[in-house]
């Protein structure tokens, strides 16, 4: 029992920090499969192996351009063209790969560096089937035979199977590529599963997925909602009515206090009057969350209250918010959902 | 240029001696037996006839040798009148680079070949010559003579024919001048003979700097010779002296800002001193140079020194000043290294026969002199010999370093002794020059820009591949001699050579590779190689015509020894710079096989230089091996190529992608079509650029006039050429099936006609090819390896990209679409489209996503560039648009 609990205490630790170690080494050594994820092409623009290598006896130089594109906003793409024209003479064999996940890189190459490009493009997309998916997700979490402890690692693995028959965890790794086949993102889910192992919680629970996967699919600026004043959620809600009014034409402070203030004189019951002032300052905090944007760079001075801002909320957004908000005052409710303010 | 017209001003008088010996009635040419040159400054006169060898004022300040074989006058009258003809010699630095291996030897520095070139012209204005010199025909396996005197003859063994060395033909060289050689001694009878002393002096501006500073990167061993032909030149440098100072004004002005710092940091490296400090030394340095002068004095009293220097200073600067300065100049400089100079120098001066090291030793030893130096300061400056102990300490220690260099340098050089002589000769010159200008004022300013002009020296020198540390020990760059040397060695156009401070001259290389590279292994790979862009063909087809209009362009240019503009356009991969090539590699062979003058040919590329101006620089290296600031380098450049030279070689010029060296001002492309028009330059310029209306679009009317109107383009290959291309480039190798070449080269021949991309992909369809045939098939690649080539290659990847995105990512682009088609637009906010998103969302009955997923995976489609976005910090008001069309996109989501 002891030494069996013992074991329990020394492995968990373990499978923390080594899986997660694993993951590191899975991301490097999946690193061309993490850009096929996001849609990477990969260009070899010259390939050069067949260079009659006998009479330049220098060794072959491979150059890897990662972010290809942005080189192609170098000044006149000069690196871009001494490059390509090297590997298009009989100088040094020269073999140039650039990677980019822009779909369009070769517009942006000049025409005399676009004619000294190989043309040879490979493109790496995630063409797998949900299948597919489910056996990355496997073979991710699996831990290698050769693991320190065994018998641990077994059970693990063992777990990851039945994970991966669960119902529940099928949904949630389905809905996960539907919205993105990217390694990166399932990666980012696994991760905050895994962080919920511990010594007393050895083994990934089916919950846990699903936790993970709510956390990933949080819209973060309900979120922020939900942390707000009434006060502020008020003016969220003046703001709203005055965009459904003029169609997402901007607004100023002025016109949200005016539309506040016709809430409180005609149906709050519960929210205060409070000062303009303080409204202000809500309203600033608001400025701060990035949930209203001002039209103008801060560089043009015009007078705060008469700061034309737009709300970047959209209607679904603000009305789950209220759904989910604490104690939400009634006649608020419902003066989000009226037509009309 | 304004340097070369400095010089012709310098009066020399010519003049007729005796009366007219012949008359050719026909041309109006009256002949004379001599021509008298009276030098300004000069009271003597000197005497030149036929026979005599003499020197001619050459370009780039280097000085020609040549025969006089006759001297008559056009009758004219003008200033130009007077004539001669000559048979020309060469200097081995004359002869072109590339044909320089053909000596097999290194050349004497006082060697001098035959030109025997027919056509070169021999016809020279008589009022170029400077002086007589004395050339010595030598057979040609005798050994060079060791210099029995202060001034060396110049040796003749072999001549020059603009292909290759042959033994001279004495009788052709004594017929020539219908005189036998002259004796040393006779010339120096006729000729106003400078003084040694003076010579050597003036050898300080004697022109060779430019080629020297070239010759630098060569072995140590040329050092030497370097110094030798220097003394070779000295008479020419007599009378040319009294310009000199204006010369060295002029560099200094020319110089960069940057150079002032160089020797800064040169010489505060030498002594060990502060930064701060370096720059009162540097002027120390040269008061220094002045204050040695003196000691040049006929007299040669090493008490002259102070004598001469107490008005130099008073004129200058106050006492005060002069005083603090003489304390530090005392010690640091090492007088003790100036005085075993003079010493040196006297003993050389006075015995003919070469010094041995061991004698210098001696000299060196003689401290003497030192003490008396250092007196004179305490003379002139009164109580002033206060030196602080740490000066003096370091200034001990660095004159004992140099004197351990110096010691280094003689042992070394023991074998090649009369070299080091003449070396050592040569490096205190500050002595002599006094001598040559009458005023103390001018030599004053002389050696203040002497001393400037260091840096140019030193730059040059740090070309060399040599870190500042270990370079101390190289003998030329003894911080000893530098201030002597310099004024020497840097005439006022070397302060060009200065490499940006880098010491070390790392020359980059490609490791050689471990394995060598695999030979083709069947007639598929022989045939991609064959097809590599950089597998240059035997010929070019399809381009006869250019081919044949650019060869004859620059043939009948070369031919005739003028300059002119050729503008080539034609869009990429239509083999512009290739046919160029072409023909600059036939043109070549036809100058080996002497059916044209050999030319040389020089290739820029806009695209490979980071800054239009640098063009300059790297036609100034090609050309002559300097290097030089941009800024320098084009008034080289302009000098070079607006100052006769009858030997001078053609130079073809490719430029290619023109259109980059546009400028604001477009000076550059100026210059280079401007170049051309000089009647002495001898330039060919090919430009090379895509657009056939450069000229009219970019340049403005001046450029546009100087490039003329000798334009080609190259129209973009036809099928057929390409599939002409292809079959030559194969030469027999049977991989393709006919059928299948056809295909590609249709297909490019519409598209672009661009021979690279038509190479490329055949290059791809073997390796298709091959990969099939290891399953199964002929080894021939047929029309559906061309196709699958070609698909690769041309078709768009945004249907596959499409297809392969993730299901909320095609319901996006959905939303995009819907709402394009809503708003009858072609743009839209991203809340627009979320709210589409949504509702598809809910029709194809998926889970509906948060606004955060949305945006993201908004975000993912415009990163791979099949949604045109704005930055995303505008968030909710995003724009969005499709990069694909609309019916593409449809077509994809259809099928998938």
């Amino acid at each position: 029992m002891l030494r069996e609990r013992f074991c329990h205490q020394k492995i968990p630790g373990k499978p923390f920090g080594v899986e997660s170690q694993h993951k590191i080494f899975n991301i490097c050594s999946t690193h061309i499969r993490m850009e096929d994820d996001s849609n990477a092409n990969v260009l070899v623009p010259s390939h050069d192996k067949a260079i009659p290598g006998d009479r330049s006896s220098s060794r072959p130089v491979v150059f890897i351009l990662d972010e290809f594109d942005l080189f192609a906003h170098h000044k006149n793409q000069t690196l871009l063209y001494n490059l390509f024209d090297v590997s298009q003479s009989a100088q040094t064999p020269v073999a140039v790969i650039g990677l980019t996940c822009r779909l369009d890189v070769l517009e942006l190459l000049e025409k005399r560096v676009k004619s000294r490009f190989s043309h040879r493009q490979i493109h790496l997309l995630s063409s797998f089937r949900f299948k597919q998916y489910l056996e990355i997700f496997k073979m991710q979490l699996s831990l290698p035979e050769d693991f320190t402890d065994r018998r641990f690692a077994e059970e693990w693995n063992q777990n990851i199977k039945s994970l991966c028959e669960d119902r529940s965890v099928e949904d949630v790794l389905q809905k996960h590529f539907c919205s993105s086949k990217d390694f990166r993102s399932l990666h980012m889910l696994l991760m905050l599963a895994l962080s919920r192992v511990t010594v007393s919680h050895p083994a990934i629970k089916p919950t846990d997925l699903l936790e993970a996967s709510r956390l990933c699919t949080m819209d973060s600026k309900a979120n922020i909602l939900h942390g707000l004043s009434v006060l502020e959620l008020c003016l969220i809600i003046a703001m709203k009515h005055l965009s459904d009014i003029y169609d997402g034409e901007p607004f100023n402070f002025q016109m949200v206090h005016n539309e506040f203030q016709k809430f409180i004189q005609r149906k709050s019951h519960s929210v205060h009057n409070f000062e303009k002032p303080v409204v202000i300052k809500a309203f600033e905090h608001l400025h701060q969350l990035e949930l209203i944007k001002p039209m103008e760079g801060p560089s043009v001075r015009t007078q705060k209250e008469y700061q034309l801002v737009k709300l970047l909320l959209d209607n679904s957004q603000i009305m789950d918010a209220l759904q989910k908000y604490p104690q939400c005052p009634t006649d608020v409710k419902q003066w989000a959902t009226s037509a009309f303010g | 240029m304004s340097r070369y017209f400095t010089r012709l001003k310098k009066r020399r008088v010519y003049s007729w001696i005796g009366r007219p010996s012949t008359i050719d009635r026909k041309l109006k040419h009256v002949f004379y037996e001599g021509l008298c040159i009276k030098t300004d400054g000069n009271a003597n006169t000197g005497c030149i006839r036929p026979g005599h060898y003499i020197l001619i004022e050459g370009d780039e300040d280097r000085s020609y040798v040549a025969k006089l074989l006759k001297l008559y006058d056009d009758g004219t009258g003008t200033r130009s009148s007077k004539h001669a003809e000559v048979q020309w010699f060469v200097r081995f630095h004359e002869v072109p680079q590339n044909k320089r291996k053909q000596l097999g030897r290194d050349p004497h520095p006082n060697e001098v070949f035959l030109y025997e070139i027919p056509n070169c012209d021999s016809d020279i204005d008589a009022e170029t010559i400077i002086t007589t010199v004395q050339v010595q025909h030598l057979e040609e396996d005798s050994p060079f003579p060791a210099a029995q005197s202060q001034e060396n003859p110049l040796y003749v063994k072999l001549s020059w024919d603009g292909k290759n060395f042959s033994p001279v033909n004495l009788d052709l060289l004594l017929q020539s001048g219908g005189k036998p050689m002259l004796p040393a001694s006779s010339h120096t009878d006729s000729l106003p003979k400078p003084d040694l002393e003076v010579s050597r002096g003036l050898a300080v501006d004697s022109p060779s700097r430019p080629t020297r500073s070239a010759r630098q990167q060569h072995s140590s061993t040329s050092k030497y010779s370097q110094s030798k032909e220097l003394s070779d030149r000295q008479p020419s440098n007599v009378i040319s002296t009294p310009t000199a100072r204006k010369k060295l004004q002029l560099s200094n002005s020319v110089k960069p800002p940057g150079s002032k710092l160089t020797r800064d940091d040169v010489l505060a490296e030498l002594l060990d001193e502060d930064r701060a400090v370096s720059s009162l030394e540097a002027e120390v340095t040269r008061r220094r140079a002045v204050a040695s002068k003196p000691s040049s004095s006929p007299s040669k009293k090493p008490r002259d020194l102070c004598i001469r220097l107490s008005p130099i200073r008073g004129g200058q600067i106050t006492q005060d000043h002069q005083l603090a300065n003489r304390i530090q100049i005392g010690p640091r400089l090492q007088p003790e290294e100036l005085v075993k100079r003079t010493l040196k120098r006297e003993s050389g001066a006075e015995s003919t026969e070469g010094e041995t090291p061991s004698k210098r030793k001696d000299s060196i030893k003689k401290d003497a002199p030192l003490d008396i130096l250092i007196e004179d300061g305490g003379e002139a400056g009164g109580p002033v010999v206060t030196m602080t102990p740490r000066s003096r300490r370091k200034s001990a220690q660095v004159s004992s370093a140099r004197i351990r260099q110096q010691l280094n340098y003689l042992n070394r050089n023991q074998s090649t002794d009369f070299d080091v002589d003449d070396d050592e000769e040569d490096v205190f010159l500050p002595t002599k020059k006094d001598l040559r200008s009458s005023s103390e004022e001018e030599s004053e300013s002389e050696s203040e820009s002497e001393s400037e002009s260091v840096t140019g020296r030193r730059g040059s020198r740090s070309a060399v591949p040599r870190t500042p540390r270990s370079s101390r020990k190289a003998p030329s760059r003894t911080p000893a001699k530098t201030p002597n040397k310099t004024p020497r060695r840097t005439p006022s156009k070397t302060p060009v050579p200065r490499t940006p401070r880098t010491p070390r001259h790392a020359t980059p290389s490609i490791p050689s590779r471990t394995q060598p590279a695999r030979k083709p292994g069947n007639v598929l790979e022989e045939a991609r190689a064959r097809l590599h862009v950089s597998s240059v063909p035997e010929s070019l087809p399809c381009r006869e015509q250019e081919f044949q209009d650019i060869f004859n362009f620059v043939e009948s240019k070369v031919m005739d020894g003028t300059g002119g503009c050729m503008y080539i356009s034609g869009v990429p991969g239509t083999g512009k710079t290739a046919t160029v090539h072409e023909v600059i590699r036939c043109l070549h062979h036809a100058a080996e096989q002497d059916e044209l003058p050999s030319f040389c040919f020089i290739e820029i590329n806009g695209m490979k230089m980071t800054e239009p101006h640098q063009a300059y620089v790297q036609i100034l290296q090609m050309l002559t091996g300097q290097k030089a600031t941009a800024e320098h380098a084009a008034a080289l450049l302009e000098k070079r190529f607006s100052t006769p030279a009858p030997k001078r070689e053609t130079t073809v010029l490719l430029v290619d992608e023109l259109d980059l060296l546009w400028t604001r001002k477009q000076n550059v492309m100026y210059n280079l079509f401007d170049w051309p028009t000089h009647r002495q330059a001898k330039l060919v310029v090919l430009a090379i650029a895509n657009t056939m209306d450069l000229p009219e679009r970019i340049m403005i009317n001046r450029v546009a006039s100087r490039l003329g109107l000798t334009r080609m383009s190259f129209q973009p290959y036809s099928y057929k050429q390409l599939q002409q291309i292809i079959t030559s480039r194969l030469n027999r190798v049977r991989a393709f099936e006919d059928d299948a070449l056809q295909l590609v080269s249709r297909k490019v021949a519409a598209l672009s006609g661009d021979a690279r991309r038509c190479l490329d992909i055949c290059r791809r369809a073997t390796e298709i090819c091959e990969f099939s045939s290891q399953r199964s098939g002929s080894g021939l690649v047929a029309m559906s390896h061309v196709m699958e080539a070609l698909d690769e290659m041309f078709s768009s990847p945004y249907i596959t990209a499409i297809r392969c995105a993730s299901v909320q990512e095609q319901i996006f682009l959905k939303a995009v679409i819907a709402e394009f088609r809503r708003l009858g637009l072609e743009e839209a906010t991203f809340q627009q489209v979320f709210r589409q998103h949504l509702a598809l969302c809910r029709v194809e009955g998926l889970s509906s996503v948060c606004m955060s997923e949305g945006l993201a995976t908004c975000l993912r489609l415009g990163a791979c560039r099949l949604l045109l976005l704005e930055s995303s910090h505008r968030d909710l008001h995003l724009r969005v648009r499709l990069n694909v069309s609309q019916d593409d996109v449809l077509y994809a989501l259809k099928e998938g």
